[in-house]
């Protein structure tokens, strides 16, 4: 119901919507919330477990019966839906209807679906709780639908910097920023409403003369006209964390054209928590019904949006509410049918109704009567909204004058509590409040107080209404007083439990005005005080965040950056598909029209081996390191000597972690006496950099030497087979230098541009790495690929470089997976007697061991038989059983050398057991097939080829 | 009094004001054959076995808190056996096939719901990595399927598998993997080892463990001095603090790990789904929330609560993985701490310490193992011997270089 | 958490990467025995206070940091350059 003269909707702008699918129709400046009782809709949804009809209890975010789904969104507070012309917004969790919910039964089955239940029954046999209960537990409970649908809805982060935060736009906070503001501070003004103003909208007040809310409009203006200060409006500031950063929740006004909603992370060594205080009901039987609401929400939408649940209203409150309520109300030419003050002995014990309250059982005086009512608005007192203070860890602080909790002291850093979230209820004394915070905070000067009412607050407390019939705490979760005195008796006594046990606070309001309702029934169960008792834990975030604001960076190819190869185009451009390794994209194969990969790969990896090959390494880590002491270095970091390689050749190298195993592995080129150049395996390059730094750092600061990661600065190109000479001379200016042996390396020039050549080769084949700088790395694989073609040869992929370096028994990370020692892998020789990183560890016993899995090749016993990566390795005879797990295959490959399936995996004793055939075994692509253990190199074992 | 569906009708229909309490409040006594330092789930379930498989029932569980306030009351529940190296394999698998009795066995609804773990691959690599640890876990005789592309869409075709970072190739299916509620699996071990004659003793912290020579003799705590046999320790994240009573140094770094629910939604997502790109995990509570997290946030500490950067990144990997999950809202985030050693996994062993005993190490897994460590536990406790799935925790691995290492990161604390 | 880089000035915590504790600092020798080795290596303090760790101001300057640091509160006592010694 409407009441004329009340309001501050806009009354010129009428917007319709649907509600369940019934038109409707609000004003500009409504919430879905105002708008429906402006029709006269009181049944707003349902509860969890029973079903009851449930109405709007509060207006602001911590409401718990009015949550709505739109557009596909579940769960929205519909006091928190700014109304738009066309909204449609859905009741939740009721079928087939909100007015007709067939599973209102539930309520009937109340007795025997109290606190715990489920604890006690549905147990076994057998499946029957997946197949039988689970389903129809989780069908019954959630609360709206998800849709699978993707969402496609705009969402950002962002950071902000300031010197002071202030939470709250209501007198305290505005007092606060402009304290700061006008000291020339740097403010950030977060407000979660769409307008500013706090209490002063809800309530009938002045402020320097003039109305509160007009008072508020003007400062919130003043405040965003100064250059200094931020005001964000509808940001709840959502979480403190650590260092004076602070997540906050921006939400777009209805047509705004920008994210529909932004997260914010605020770095702010000071902070004014102005969140105010949160009203909490008073718990009496049937104190559910559609039309009870919190007084202070009764007053707001009646000041604010100029509605009220019908035209009766009763009050009932332990404190001043119920006197101010019952005053606006009748100013408001609104009845009220009775004022029950507790303080008087007055209480409400009873509600009756179907879909909506008609009438109240009032106790007062020993005698029971009924006073009718469409709305009783309710007040238990206002707790200060403490949530954000206590985010990292510390506890809030009870006052038994204010019945509540406040603050804790100092319980995030840099943050001061004003106004009501500090426990002062009087406006004048919450102005005075924000000014004295932002002194505190800033050493600021204070401000002039506005005028304003000073009235005290007095409370009775009075937390729930004995009786028969349940009462309800939790809205959301159904809880209700006899659950938790329930829980207490069954032992469940630490508030912990009894939460845990009956869930008391654990839904989408996360308890915000039912949880000290619950302590307090608590702590009368079992005998102790409410300090005595405690709080639950206050957790971020203090309103529920989406998951795609906070996220937003990992929508889609967002998620993570992706690093193109300098040959990248020209790659794309011959059609080969990539796979992933670090975050770079590597081509798989060069599809000739109408090949598969198992075609391609086998003919490009014959193409090496019988003519050229040109591969793009440009992925691989490659950091310079130059200094005097760079060989001693590179001696402590690699398990083999490095400082005996001359200027102008390279090495082969292994990296241990300290702890002995075998971290990465790359070549060494000695570029110049104090100048050095390693490679690293593709996805290695980051940690490898890092651990090389820390070396430097922390272990050896006293060496000389600079080191830098050139990674994205150069492109490589790999030339391998035997006609690369032809290739190389083909694009090298002046031809390839010769001499130039196996492991050389050396400045050449390609088209008048300095370049690196390397003579290496990880396909068993004569080859190249020839290295410019990135921006010409396109060019340059152009250039190769016109030699390489002209030479019978071409581009080769990743699959056949794995082809042939499992011929040839070269690793990589499938088999340097972090598990594996240098002895392991057969490379036992190359740790050097000297002091380096992980020598040392890697002498430990159990990894020494013969028995430990060691690198062995595997071929297929008969050339026609499958063999797969990640099969285990069996002797024959023994079931393939875990205790006789003798090793596993980790790479695979088809080898037109070897003309069948060959790979390289770890075997126990594996040097050892050349010659023998094993079973290899992959259930999981049933795959059972006869191996023969080789050495780790099935081609040219002499390497008369790669030297040649 | 026996749980069933009839006594929960019975007491509804004489005003459930007829049950007995879950477990006594008992006031610690002077002197115990053994003590448990920590009422969490190794704790209670250690408990528990020691009454129920050695009849050894002179025992006591100390808890500085309230019962299963730690880590077991915090974790994202997700039980399974799909470990690949030997040593958790046979753990684990011994562990699981205790859950799969633990209602009956508890006569407590854990509501353990074996509604299948899907593991997320993206490229080839990942897949043969994956197809050796689903070898391991057939070997082991528990139960893996490799999913194609299609096969984990036909599963999870809310997946994002048209415009992904990450393509997504597979998944290692476990279907005996799962979850059950935390809560109700420490209350019924507590209540099961109450039924026995345990005592449970809350808000009793450990102060000190008293040693005479190298053996321990007891233990000092917020409620007075209490002798003992034989300690075991099953502290968790603070386990490197209670083992500094003995004067023992361990091979553990506590760190947080974070974990997110979102409001209560109707099903949606049916199984426990993990991100092979994105250290990202989910599944959907029986109440609707869907539970999920990722990494630690990687520094040390004790504060039970996290920072911004670990958990945004948790919420890109969701909503890249899934793309609906950016419209569901998170409504609250907390934070355990975990005991991290430096290969992963567990230590159940004897201590230096004559009669002092260790379980510790757990890192972010230790809620699967509750059954299997808690009998594991006991019976080295009751026989000190270990027992055989068990045998290869031991803390001196370490330094004999014995390690089982799942992640393959190595000996730094906070990579597993 | 913000980590005051004394090259860079306060960072956000995601531009740091962390290690471990500062033991890391002192390597023991190579003839130090199994039982220093096993103590760098594995064995840790672990305080629930303050104590020292190393961080690398990886998205920064690439400065190795020695933190003091609260566990319990992860208030940051002090930063001063690793290569400065522990
Ligand atoms: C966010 C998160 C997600 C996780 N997800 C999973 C998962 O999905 N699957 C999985 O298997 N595992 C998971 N875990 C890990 C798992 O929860 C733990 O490994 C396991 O619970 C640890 O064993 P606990 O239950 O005994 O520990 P806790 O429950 O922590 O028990 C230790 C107890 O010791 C008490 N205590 C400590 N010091 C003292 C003292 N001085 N005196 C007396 N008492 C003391 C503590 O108060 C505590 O109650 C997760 C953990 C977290 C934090
Ligand atoms: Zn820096």
């Amino acid at each position: 119901m409407r009441v004329a003269g009340y309001g501050r909707v806009d009354r010129g702008a009428a917007l319709s919507f649907r509600f369940d699918g019934r038109p409707l129709r609000g004003f500009a400046g409504d919430t879905l919330a105002s708008a429906l009782l402006a029709n006269g809709v009181r049944l707003v949804g349902r509860s969890f477990k029973c079903h009851r009809p449930r109405g709007l209890l509060a207006a602001g975010s911590e409401e718990p019966n009015g949550l709505v789904s739109v557009a596909g969104v579940p769960n929205l507070r519909a006091t928190m839906v700014e109304l738009a012309e066309g909204l449609e917004a859905q009741a939740q969790n009721a079928w087939p209807a909100l007015g007709l919910d067939l599973m209102a039964v539930n309520d009937l089955f109340a007795p025997f679906l109290g606190a715990g239940f489920y604890y006690k029954a549905f147990m076994g046999p057998g499946r029957t709780w997946e197949r039988v209960y689970e389903p129809l537990i989780r069908r019954a409970a959630g609360l709206g639908r998800l849709g699978r649908a993707p969402d496609e809805t705009w969402r950002e982060t962002a950071y902000a910097h300031c010197d002071l935060l202030v939470i709250g736009a209501g007198p305290a906070g505005l007092m606060a920023a402009l304290t700061a503001g006008r000291a020339g501070r740097d403010v950030i003004l977060a407000e979660e409403d769409a307008a500013a103003g706090g209490r002063l909208l809800a309530e009938d007040e002045e402020v320097d003369g003039r109305p509160g809310a007009d008072w508020a409009l003007a400062v919130a203006r003043d405040l965003a006209a100064m250059p200094n200060v931020r005001v964000m409006m509808r940001t709840a500031v959502t979480g403190a964390y650590d260092g004076g950063t602070y997540a906050a929740l921006e939400r777009a006004a209805p047509g705004h054209a920008g994210p529909r909603e932004t997260f914010w992370r605020i770095v702010a060594p000071r902070a004014v928590l102005a969140a105010g205080a949160l009203e909490r009901p008073i718990a009496f039987a049937d104190n559910d019904r559609p039309g009870i609401m919190l007084a202070g929400a009764a007053r707001a939408y009646l000041h604010r949006w100029g509605a009220v649940a019908g035209p009766r209203v009763a009050v009932f409150a332990n404190n001043g509410g119920a006197a101010r309520t019952a005053r606006d109300m009748a100013r408001a030419g609104v009845e009220v049918t009775g004022v029950f003050d507790a303080r008087e002995g007055a209480h409400v014990v009873g509600s009756r109704g179907r879909q909506g309250l008609r009438a109240v059982t009032v106790e007062a005086g020993g005698r029971r009567h009924a006073v009718p009512a469409d709305c009783l608005a309710v007040s238990g007192g206002w707790s200060p909204n403490v949530h954000l203070a206590c985010h990292l860890g510390a506890r809030p602080v009870w006052d038994d004058r204010l019945a509540a909790f406040l603050p804790p002291q100092d319980g995030v850093p840099g943050m001061v509590p004003a106004g009501a979230a500090a426990g002062v209820f009087s406006t004048a004394g919450c102005l005075a409040s924000g000014v004295d915070a932002a002194v505190a905070a800033l050493g600021v000067d204070a401000l002039e107080l506005p005028r304003a009412e000073d009235g005290a607050y007095e409370i009775a407390p009075l937390w729930h209404v004995p009786g028969k019939r349940r009462a309800w705490l939790d809205f959301q979760n159904d809880v209700t007083v006899k659950d938790v005195q329930g829980a207490a008796a069954e032992n469940y006594r630490s508030v912990e439990h009894m939460k845990r046990y009956t869930t008391q606070g654990m839904a989408p309001d996360q308890g915000k005005s039912s949880n000290l309702l619950a302590l307090a029934v608590l702590a009368e169960a079992t005998g102790r005080s409410i300090p005595e008792t405690g709080t639950t834990t206050f957790r971020p975030p203090y309103v529920p965040v989406p998951v795609g604001a906070m996220g937003a960076g990992g929508r889609g190819r967002r998620f993570a950056p992706e690093r193109l190869s300098p040959a990248n185009d020209a790659i794309a451009g011959r059609g080969a598909p990539t796979v992933e390794a670090g975050l770079w994209h590597r081509p798989s194969y060069f599809p000739a029209p109408g090949e598969g990969w198992e075609a391609a790969c086998a003919r490009e990896a014959a193409m090496v081996r019988n003519a050229v090959g040109v591969a793009d390494v440009s992925t691989l880590g490659k950091i310079d390191v130059q200094g005097p002491v760079a060989g001693a270095f590179l001696d402590f970091v690699y398990a083999n000597g490095i400082s005996t390689l001359k200027a102008g050749r390279a090495r082969y190298g292994i990296m241990l972690r300290e702890d002995g195993h075998v971290m990465d592995d790359g070549t060494v080129a000695r570029l110049g006496d104090d100048h050095f150049l390693l490679t690293t395996t593709t996805a290695a390059a980051g940690p490898v950099m890092r651990h090389l730094e820390f070396v430097h750092q922390c272990l050896r600061p006293e060496m000389d030497l600079r080191m830098v990661s050139v990674s994205d600065q150069w492109a490589q190109f790999a030339v391998a087979g035997p006609r690369a000479r032809a290739v190389l001379g083909a694009v090298l200016e002046g031809g390839l230098p010769d001499p130039f042996p196996f492991m050389a390396c050396g400045a050449v020039s390609v088209g008048g541009v300095a370049g690196r050549l390397f003579r290496i080769s990880f396909s068993g084949e004569l080859g190249y790495e020839i290295a410019v700088p990135a921006r010409y790395g396109t060019a340059l694989y152009a250039a190769l690929l016109a030699a390489a073609e002209a030479e019978g040869g071409g581009p080769y992929g990743m699959e056949a470089m794995n082809v042939l370096r499992i011929e040839k028994g070269f690793l990589t990370h499938a088999e340097i997976d972090g598990r594996v020692t240098a002895h392991d892998l057969g490379l036992g020789r190359m740790v050097a007697e000297k002091d380096c990183i992980g020598r040392v560890a890697a002498g430990r016993p159990a990894l020494t061991d013969p028995a430990r899995p060691r690198l062995v090749g595997v071929r297929t016993v008969a050339a026609g038989d499958e063999m797969t990566a990640g099969a285990l390795l069996f002797a024959k005879g023994n079931r393939p059983t875990a205790p006789n797990i003798a090793g596993h295959v980790s790479s695979v490959g088809w080898s037109t050398v070897s003309g069948r399936m060959i790979g390289l995996g770890f075997l126990k004793h594996g040097p050892e057991r050349l010659g023998e055939v094993v079973r290899l075994v992959d259930r999981l692509r049933g795959v059972w097939t006869d191996v023969e253990i080789t050495a780790p190199c099935f081609y040219d074992t002499e390497g008369g080829r790669m030297r040649g | 009094m026996r749980y069933s569906a009839w006594q929960v009708i019975r007491q509804g229909l004489t005003g459930n004001r007829g049950w007995a309490p879950v477990w006594r409040d008992p006031a610690p006594r002077p002197a115990y054959d053994v003590v448990i330092v920590g009422g969490g789930g190794h704790g209670l379930a250690t408990a528990y076995y020691l009454a129920k498989n050695h009849g050894i029932t002179n025992v006591a569980v100390l808890e500085k808190g309230y019962l299963g306030g730690g880590n077991v009351g915090r974790n994202t529940t997700i039980v399974r056996a799909n470990y690949l190296l030997p040593g958790n394999s046979e753990f684990y698998s011994h562990s699981l096939k205790l859950w799969e009795g633990l209602e009956e066995e508890l006569n407590f609804n854990v509501m353990h719901s074996q509604r299948g773990v899907i593991n997320i691959f993206h490229s080839d690599a990942q897949r043969d990595a994956a197809a050796r640890r689903g070898n391991a876990m057939l070997a082991q005789g528990d139960d893996a399927i490799l999913l194609d592309r299609d096969g984990v869409r036909a599963m999870l075709p809310y997946l994002d598998f048209d415009q992904a970072r990450f393509p997504i190739h597979g998944g290692l299916y476990h279907p005996r993997g799962g979850t059950a509620r935390h809560d109700a699996v420490a209350w019924g071990f507590a209540r099961g080892a109450d039924r026995l004659g345990v005592d449970l003793i809350q808000n009793c912290e450990v102060t000190g463990i008293s040693v005479e020579g190298g053996q321990v003799r007891g233990v000092e705590t917020t409620r007075g001095a209490i002798r003992a046999g034989k300690v075991g320790l099953a502290a968790a994240g603070r386990s490197s603090q209670v083992a500094a009573m003995a004067g023992l140094r361990l091979p553990i770094e506590s760190h947080v790990l974070q974990a997110f629910v979102t409001e209560g939604l109707k099903p949606v997502v049916d199984h426990v789904v993990t991100f092979g790109m994105g250290h990202f995990y989910i599944s959907q509570s029986d109440k609707g929330g869907l539970v999920f997290g990722g990494d630690l946030d990687f520094y040390a500490s004790y504060a039970a609560r996290g920072n911004l950067p670990m958990a945004e990144h948790v919420m890109e990997a969701g909503v890249a993985l899934m793309p609906m999950l950016a419209r569901a809202r998170v409504l609250r985030s907390w934070g355990g701490i975990m005991d991290m050693t430096p290969d992963g996994s567990p230590i159940i062993d004897r201590t230096p310490v004559g009669g002092l005993f260790l379980n510790a190490g757990w890192c972010y897994g230790g809620f699967k193992a509750v059954p299997g460590s808690g009998w594991s536990f006991a019976h080295l406790i009751a026989t000190g011997a270990p027992h055989g799935p068990a045998a290869r925790y031991r803390l001196d691995r370490f330094a004999r270089g014995d390690l089982i290492d799942e992640e393959g990161r190595g000996s730094q604390h906070n990579l597993h | 958490m913000r980590i005051d880089c004394p090259l860079c000035g306060a960072r956000d915590r995601r531009e740091f990467h962390y290690l471990g504790a500062a033991v890391y600092l002192d390597r023991p020798g190579p003839a130090a025995g199994p039982e220093a080795w096993d103590a760098y290596l594995h064995q840790r303090e672990n305080p629930a206070g303050r104590g020292r760790e190393l961080w690398c101001h990886e998205a920064g300057c690439g400065a190795w940091l020695a933190v003091e640091r609260d566990m319990t509160s992860h208030a940051v006592v002090s930063v001063r350059l690793a290569e400065a010694g522990a």
